[in-house]
């Protein structure tokens, strides 16, 4: 039969595979959101599953290689930034489509860039441009060239464009028509989300083959880990890409090379005290919560290595300041790990007046060191290490009562009524520069968690922060935006206004099947190179 | 006493006296970790384990009988209790009373009182005692949990209201409350035993997922409830089978529970 | 006359139905949460953005207004948008209410299935062995979080509508099961007994008439319980359902959606048990 039909099956090979541009059919590649994702419209994401779908859809002119940390070419072929970090002209590949079939050109560049910058839009990617007032004037030279021009310098402000996923100004399918490896093609709400290969592409590999590898991807939307985890060992998806640390091991005592740990994450668990002069708590635990040296002593009285042991299994590290050693160059390699040390800790606190009391400790009107740390149930390992430093604070006399709250609650607590003592959060962080948290840093920002919107700062040590926040912001040069940023993180270890207790690592899972797979510390960690990914 | 009855009295008197003396049992405590032996089998230092962040289970799964053992019957008498009141007394009483009183409970069904626990948790102060948090817990359960059983009493109460019985009693001129507290509640009685029977352990569990919202027993002291969680994540049963110790637990309690009833409801009938 | 009868049953039906969505309405603007939002917590985001998230709510402060307002829409057919969605929420309702009435649907006739054939078969032995063994069966399965049995149903490829059996049956069961147990013992029971009638007719023709309202009381009440236990399997089994959807509404405080979803279910309750309580008043008739 074979001989009989061979040649008429090996031509039309042949022609299926000149038709595709020898594109490599790679079957599909499944995997979970978290959530349902709230938009496809990639100005307007805010959460994690409407950003992955993003990653995956959207065109960038620039990308940031998640493995090497370099920024890299991508709609655009190259690009200049002026000397007051001001301006950026890039010129563009020519010949490109996007899924639709609508050409792209500088002025869909324009168009992406107003709508970004549009103030109404309020869209989170539009305001890490947002340097100070204005909109940015777009000037287009040639349908491959354009120049932008923000009304304050922008810092990084080439990287700031791996976020910005080119938008047509022409296409009747409005933010459905993309440039990226794939596109949306079905969406059932509750369910899952299939993104197919979008036949517009215009990368190829190496060797000239069309990308992506993937015909498409599945996203089923599973908020259970454990469900997730399931299907996972069922092999009905085929990757995990933030893997729990209680099933790494088990993964990793199943198979090898399925489960990955690619180091400390950018990610941070802290803790921070209520140091809002307004808040609806005793004047007398005010006093303590502004008190550096009882925010250091609590600190001290914390083991964070049995946190990151125990809690994370070992894949997590002591935290030694607001960032992680694996955001290599803004980790200020001067700062040491907090030694945990109860005896120093109460020593502390007696120079301040306070003192043991049958195994209580009181301050100097003998007011029982008691308060509450709040945290978000749901989240099993902040409940465990909220316990565990209930242990440890117990440990010098002070007792912590342990409150799990629903997020929006939790929420209203710590921005609105202010009514809490301690929170214990933690900070996900998607990008590398400082920039990306000048508004966790500056006394006047809302997100100043510890104490936000001062119209003024009320300590020195803020107001300094404030000034080395804005002037590395404002510099060019890298090495002067590090000086100004590692004299951030030195105050804040010195001050303490959070607690930095542990740096997670990045855990994930990827099936046997999968091919090409290189896990990363960066978001997201397992399929950042998703065109490149194929299934055996 | 029959053999059964005997042995499930038995089961619930070693229970009760194992919590009470959990300060001998397992003198560790519930709150003591045992960092080294975090997440670790059955030992002889810990009979079941310990949990993931090295609690001896045993001694967590004594402590938290104390309170689970005492607060969710006592939950569950309130909610037989308004049950009885509502559903039963509506049921008796018929007509409009009856069609408010079931209109009113089919709201009390269909409404998210997930919302007023959260509500509940906003006006308790954050450095609340756990004692009294947990107090609060159970009394709001047994306080929203009378509705199923209400509508089954209801309709109970319906069909007592024309039975012979008490159409004789009526006749012999006892009426009003003596006529339902004497005649009409103790033919009700085996709905208010399988509403008493079910709430327990329904209590149990929404005492722990109530923790969602910062209700229910706060860390470090141990429940039933609590204990269960650790079930969840689960998904084999062969991995891990000593934490079912705390849902075999539960289960021969609540058996036993059913078993001492039960004698009750044939003495009733 | 009837039809008047049935035309003001329908009306205290919507009244009431309504007065649930305003209470639910009222429930979610008061409790804690309600004007956050979790992206005000993106440090990208400047003051103007998340002083602009805050007041998206705006329009939901005053309850009665926005109450009033949603009813003169809903007239119209349209049922709000979502908050935390973004989606129109007569199309989400109309997507995910079909699952959800299959999977209550089936959990409801699969958990009645097993529940009279348990306590059927428990009246009609009546040997203590058995007795036991059904309390102990029941207990076990009463015991179980729901969540363990919505888990155990992903693990082993069981529909949902299975899980959402196994969490009514061993509620229903034992009420059945007390229900059966008292009507026996009542004396034109003992007296058939005595009399020679068989087992089978004497549960048939005598027990379950006596014990009939009760037993559609508690039907009618097996659906509220239904579609509570069809929130957690759904939401573990990934069913994109109504109580998915609840579920989610309520992390995001999502008033629209919940409102709208608390009325779906008020009316359906009502309805189950209007209907119970109907042919719960024949029933009685007929007997008397």
């Amino acid at each position: 039969m074979l001989v009989r039909f061979g040649k008429p099956i090996a031509v039309a090979a042949f022609c299926l595979a000149a038709l595709t541009g020898g594109a490599l059919a790679q079957g599909q590649l499944r995997f979970c959101l978290r959530s349902e994702p709230k938009t496809f419209d990639p100005l307007k994401v805010e959460d994690d599953a409407s950003a992955a779908i993003r990653y995956l859809t959207g065109g960038v002119l620039v990308r940031l290689n998640r493995q090497t940390q370099a920024v890299e070419p991508g709609l655009a072929t190259s690009w200049k930034i002026s000397k007051d970090s001001r301006q950026i002209t890039f010129k563009l590949h020519s010949g490109v489509s996007f899924s639709d079939g609508t050409p792209f050109s500088a002025e869909d560049v324009a168009y992406t860039v107003q709508q970004l910058m549009d103030p109404a839009l309020h869209s989170a990617t539009g305001d890490t441009f947002r340097s100070g007032t204005g909109k940015p004037e777009t000037k287009i030279t040639s349908p491959t060239e354009i120049s932008i021009t923000f009304p304050a310098p922008v810092a990084g402000l080439d990287r700031q464009f791996d976020q910005v996923a080119m938008l047509s100004a022409h296409s009747p399918k409005k933010e459905m028509a993309v440039l990226g490896p794939f596109m949306v093609a079905d969406y059932k709400p509750g369910a899952a989300v299939l993104l197919k290969r979008n036949p517009n592409y215009w990368k190829t590999d190496e060797q000239g083959r069309k990308l992506p590898y993937l015909d498409s991807i599945e996203l089923d939307i599973q908020p259970n880990r454990d469900v997730e985890m399931l299907r996972f060992k069922r092999n009905e998806i085929d990757l995990i890409n933030t893997l729990d640390s209680e099933y790494f091991d088990k993964l990793a005592s199943a198979s090898q090379n399925i489960a990955h740990d690619a180091g400390p994450s950018l990610d941070s668990e802290q803790m921070w005290f209520n140091q809002i002069s307004k808040a609806p708590i005793p004047e007398y635990k005010k006093k303590w919560f502004r008190s550096v040296t009882f925010r250091r002593a609590i600190s001290q009285a914390i083991n964070r290595s049995d946190m990151a042991r125990v809690v994370f299994r070992g894949h997590a590290q002591p935290a030694v300041g607001p960032v992680s050693p694996a955001n290599k160059f803004w980790f200020n390699s001067k700062l040491k790990p907090e030694v945990c040390s109860p005896d120093a800790a109460l020593k502390a606190l007696q120079k301040e007046g306070f003192h043991l009391e049958n195994g209580t400790l009181k301050d100097m009107q003998g007011n029982e060191v008691v308060f509450s740390i709040i945290t978000n149930s749901g989240n099993k390992y902040r409940e465990r290490m909220a316990t565990m430093i209930q242990e440890d604070l117990q440990k010098i006399g002070i007792h912590v009562n342990v409150v799990t709250l629903d997020f929006p609650s939790l929420l209203e607590r710590m921005t609105q009524t202010s009514d809490y003592e301690a929170v214990l959060l933690g900070l996900t962080n998607t990008g590398l520069d400082p920039n990306e948290v000048m508004n966790v840093w500056l006394s006047s920002s809302e997100n100043h968690q510890w104490n936000p919107s001062e119209k003024t700062p009320e300590t020195p040590w803020e107001a300094e922060i404030d000034n080395l926040m804005r002037a590395q912001a404002s510099a060019a040069d890298p090495k002067k935006r590090k000086e100004s940023f590692d004299r951030v993180q030195e105050i804040a270890v010195e001050q303490e206004p959070f607690i930095y207790l542990v740096n997670r690592n990045a855990l994930s899972a990827i099936s046997a099947n999968v091919q090409n797979a290189s896990p990363v510390i960066l978001v997201p960690q397992t399929y950042w190179n998703a065109e490149r990914l194929s299934l055996k | 006493m029959s053999f059964w009855r005997k042995i499930a009295c038995a089961v619930l008197l070693l229970v009760v006296t194992a919590s009470l003396a959990a300060n001998w049992l397992a003198p560790a405590g519930y709150a003591k970790q045992d960092r080294e032996a975090a997440g670790a089998p059955p030992s002889h230092a810990h009979w079941l384990g310990t949990d993931e962040i090295g609690r001896d289970r045993f001694a967590r799964v004594l402590y938290g009988t104390r309170i689970s053992l005492l607060l969710a019957p006592a939950a569950a008498l309130i909610s037989t209790l308004l049950a009885a009141l509502v559903g039963g007394l509506a049921g008796y009483l018929g007509g409009a009373w009856a069609r408010a009183a079931m209109t009113v409970t089919d709201l009390f069904l269909s409404l998210p009182w997930l919302f007023l626990l959260i509500t509940v948790r906003a006006m308790l102060p954050l450095n609340v005692s756990p004692a009294f948090s947990v107090l609060v817990t159970f009394l709001i359960l047994g306080l929203l949990g009378w509705t199923a059983a209400a509508r089954v009493l209801c309709a109970s109460g319906g069909s007592l209201r024309n039975s012979d019985f008490v159409r004789q009693a009526r006749a012999s001129g006892i009426r009003g409350t003596r006529l339902f507290w004497i005649h009409v509640l103790p033919n009700m009685t085996p709905v208010l035993y399988a509403q008493f029977w079910i709430s327990i352990p329904a209590f149990i569990l929404s005492e722990a997922n109530l923790g969602i919202l910062g209700l229910g027993v706060a860390e470090p002291l141990p429940s039933w409830g609590s204990l269960l969680k650790e079930i969840e994540g689960l998904v084999s049963v062969g991995e891990e089978p000593w934490k079912f110790v705390p849902l075999i637990l539960l289960v021969v309690v609540v058996t036993s529970f059913q078993l001492v009833l039960s004698k009750q409801d044939e003495v009733a009938a | 006359m009837l039809g008047r009868k049935i035309a003001r049953h329908g009306l205290i039906l919507v009244a009431t139905a309504l007065l649930g969505g305003f209470l639910s309405a009222a429930m979610v603007r008061l409790a804690p949460g309600f004007d956050t939002d979790e992206a005000a917590l993106d440090p990208h985001l400047t003051s103007q953005s998340i002083q602009a998230l805050r007041q998206a709510r705006t329009e939901q402060h005053n309850i009665f207004r926005f109450y009033l307002h949603s009813l003169q829409l809903a007239m119209h057919g349209d049922l709000g948008t979502s908050v935390s969605l973004r989606r129109p929420v007569s199309t989400l309702l109309q997507d995910r209410f079909p699952l959800t009435l299959r999977l209550v649907s089936l959990g409801l006739v699969m958990g009645w299935a097993a529940v009279i054939a348990l306590a059927f078969t428990t009246a009609l032995l009546r040997v203590a062995a058995y007795d036991l063994l059904a309390t102990f069966l029941t207990g076990l399965m009463i015991c179980i979080p729901a969540a363990v049995l919505a888990l155990l149903s992903v693990l082993w490829n069981i529909p949902g509508a299975l899980a959402i059996a196994l969490i009514i049956f061993p509620r229903d069961y034992r009420y059945v099961h007390n229900l059966l147990n008292k009507a026996y013992s009542m004396p034109h029971i003992v007296t058939a007994r005595a009399k020679g009638l068989s087992e089978l007719r004497i549960l048939f023709w005598h027990v379950v008439p006596s014990a009939g309202p009760q037993l559609l009381a508690l039907a009618g009440v097996s659906v509220s319980l239904a579609i509570g236990a069809a929130i957690p399997v759904e939401a573990l089994c990934g069913l994109a359902g109504i109580g998915q959807l609840a579920w989610q509404a309520a992390l995001a405080r999502d008033l629209p959606l919940l409102m709208n979803i608390t009325v779906l279910v008020t009316l359906v309750t009502l309805l189950a048990n209007s209907s119970a309580d109907v042919i719960g008043h024949v029933w009685r008739g007929q007997q008397a």
